[in-house]
């Protein structure tokens, strides 16, 4: 194990699939100025910086991507997404099903959001569900270094284009990497803490935030069972639904917006394929309907915080104590 | 590299010499007839209804011909919506066109594409998107794999004057010139932007002179002249093949349906359609080969005649080919 952060362990492993495949390379706005030792390995056919414009980065990944190279592209922050869309949506996601298989666009597209350095709503903005609704795609939002690493890895192997999202508040968080190749394989979640009263699932930074409320409710005597997705697409459906039959309760949280959110999608499917198990009503802690705001202390409050997410796991609990199960 | 604003006065540069012999002047004309009664075909389809919308290149065939009969088996092609002359100019198979059109499963994206988006990428058809410009943002992408993987080949990248008023248009040629990609880009500009004139959206009657700011040569070339097209297409092929770097070559032609079937250019100028309708690309070659005594008027008929049965044994193929399997819908999405 070497301690180090979320940025370094995404770094090494860029540098040891670039090492590993010699069709993989990485642009990006700053690509090659910011990742000094990456250029020195590799060199400035394989380590680029391009053009402030994020439609032909994304195009320029995705026509490569189909025509035998691995790219990974930089684009900073989620919310310059937007001037990608047409290629990530509807290049990239779509032209393998479109023209019957004959293309795969194995690439990655790398992006910052979520709240921790004041830079507001157009640098932060939690989107990642819109590449869930959209075909084609695969969409990971890591919690650690050590998945960082594992998930940057097996997201250049795979032949699909992979949305990558690092949640700015976890960049430079350190973290236990493992030595050596510790790939993670796509869609599948982790249990960061067993539990059997109730299942808290999240990802990225709120993980975090429901362990700490997990630690708050074992005070109270409640035990919580907390799920990191990591994958957003394919989502670990198994691993869910396993552990809401073992605690019949669900809270959800992310930092993103509520509405159509993918802990809609994860509520959805409970009801769907776990109906019968749950004891309580599912919850969702998320974000507000609103543009992340700058201030810091408002852009801290946009998350769900622990002690909410404990209040609403304890009332679940507390509810299903008082009553029999209605069903 | 010197631009005019009327087509009379547009002469290609002399042609470098070609690598191999180049196809006579009775192929170009034959392959430009394949793409006329292909594309009536599907008009005639479309008449007898009910069939999927679709948008004819009637009119480009000149272009197409021109462009792609200068191209190598190692280049790789990107196109667009209006693609029928680019892919048959380039050796797909009518009968596997028809039957994608038509969401047949002997189509070459087993039906999935439809008529908008085919790609055959046995021919070097990489990719062809029908969001207008998205192929100019993936042709960099395809330059760059042969840069990278090597190889000599050169990628070709058509669009339409309406592509080149999309940002992503300028993105792709300054991209394309500061990382000297062989990109030859190809606008077909067909005067009409969907359902508008260009006069109305576009500043200038032309797109080469676009280039220059980027670094990039350009030429502008009579479109409906496929002799001139294909001169100025292999001049600016060699061009990208020995510098490794872009090129714009424009092609001023006419779009002579409606942006889509069914067929309505009640919004076109009566007398710029007659215009244009006399300097029809196959009706000028075929003047010249008549005058020039390459041709009888009978050998014109057989050629006509040879275009529409292979057009019409193509439709045959299609028609009775099985739709894909329903139960296969959502297969393929993931590699």
């Amino acid at each position: 194990m070497t301690q180090m952060t979320f940025h370094d362990a995404v770094d090494q492993a860029l540098h040891e699939e670039m090492a590993r495949d010699s069709r993989v390379l990485m642009f990006g706005e700053g690509t090659a100025t910011k990742r000094k030792a990456l250029l020195k390995a590799f060199g400035p056919a394989r380590v680029r910086n391009t053009p402030l414009a994020e439609g032909i980065i994304a195009g320029t990944a995705a026509g490569a991507a189909a025509t035998g190279l691995r790219p990974v592209v930089d684009l900073l922050f989620a919310p310059f997404l937007c001037f990608a869309m047409d290629e990530l949506v509807n290049s990239a996601g779509k032209l393998r099903y479109m023209s019957g298989g004959q293309f795969s666009f194995p690439m990655v597209a790398l992006a910052m959001t979520g709240g921790g350095w004041s830079v507001g709503a157009q640098h932060n903005h939690n989107l990642e569900a819109w590449f869930v609704h959209a075909p084609g795609l695969k969409v990971v939002m890591p919690s650690t270094p050590a998945d960082a690493k594992g998930l940057m890895k097996a997201a250049i192997r795979d032949e699909n284009p992979v949305l990558f999202f690092m949640d700015i508040g976890l960049a430079f968080a350190p973290g236990e990497v493992p030595e050596g190749e510790a790939l993670i394989p796509l869609g599948q979640a982790a249990v960061r803490r067993e539990g059997s009263d109730v299942t808290l699932i999240s990802y990225a930074k709120t993980v975090h935030t429901c362990l700490a409320a997990a630690e708050a409710l074992a005070e109270q005597g409640v035990s919580a069972e907390v799920i990191d997705l990591r994958t957003l697409k394919p989502l670990d459906e198994a691993t869910i639904l396993a552990s809401v039959r073992k605690t019949g309760r669900a809270v959800i949280v992310h930092e993103a917006s509520r509405l159509c959110g993918v802990g809609a999608e994860v509520a959805a499917l409970i009801s769907e394929q776990a109906f019968e198990a749950l004891r309580a009503p599912i919850v969702r802690l998320t974000g507000p309907d609103a543009p992340a705001p700058a201030s810091y202390p408002l852009e801290q409050a946009f998350a769900p915080q622990a002690d909410a997410i404990a209040e609403a796991a304890a009332g679940l609990v507390a509810r299903t104590l008082e009553a029999a199960p209605i069903w | 590299m010197s631009l005019s604003t009327t087509p009379s006065s547009i002469t290609p540069p002399a042609a470098r010499p070609a690598a191999q012999p180049g196809p006579t002047r009775l192929e170009l004309l034959a392959a430009m007839l394949r793409i006329r009664a292909y594309e009536e075909k599907i008009v005639a389809f479309h008449a007898a209804g009910p069939f999927p919308n679709v948008c004819t290149s009637v009119g480009q065939e000149a272009a197409a011909v021109g462009v792609v009969s200068a191209l190598r088996a190692e280049d790789q092609i990107l196109t667009n919506h209006r693609s029928a002359g680019h892919l048959l100019a380039r050796g797909a198979d009518p009968g596997r066109m028809l039957a994608e059109v038509m969401g047949r499963s002997t189509g070459y994206c087993q039906g999935r594409s439809g008529t908008l988006h085919i790609s055959v990428k046995e021919l070097g058809v990489v990719l062809t998107s029908t969001i207008v410009g998205g192929e100019l943002s993936l042709a960099p992408g395809v330059a760059l794999s042969r840069a990278m993987l090597g190889g000599e080949g050169i990628v070709v990248c058509f669009f339409g004057d309406g592509a080149a008023c999309e940002g992503i248009f300028h993105e792709s040629l300054n991209l394309a010139s500061v990382w000297n990609l062989p990109v030859l880009y190809v606008c077909e500009n067909n005067q009409w932007q969907a359902f508008v004139h260009r006069k109305e959206t576009m500043v200038g009657d032309h797109v080469a002179p676009w280039a220059a700011p980027y670094g990039i040569d350009s030429l502008t070339v009579d479109g409906n002249d496929v002799e001139s097209v294909r001169k100025a297409a292999l001049h600016a092929a060699a061009q990208v093949r020995e510098t490794r770097r872009p090129f714009l070559l424009e092609a001023w032609t006419y779009r002579q349906r409606g942006h889509m079937e069914p067929h309505d250019q009640s919004y076109v100028d009566p007398a710029e359609l007659e215009a244009w309708m006399a300097k029809d690309p196959i009706s000028r070659l075929e003047a010249r080969l008549l005058t020039d005594g390459e041709l009888t008027t009978a050998d014109l008929e057989a050629l006509h005649a040879e275009a529409r049965r292979a057009i019409d044994e193509a439709a045959e193929f299609a028609a009775t080919s099985p739709y894909p399997d329903p139960s296969d819908l959502a297969t393929g999405v993931y590699a």
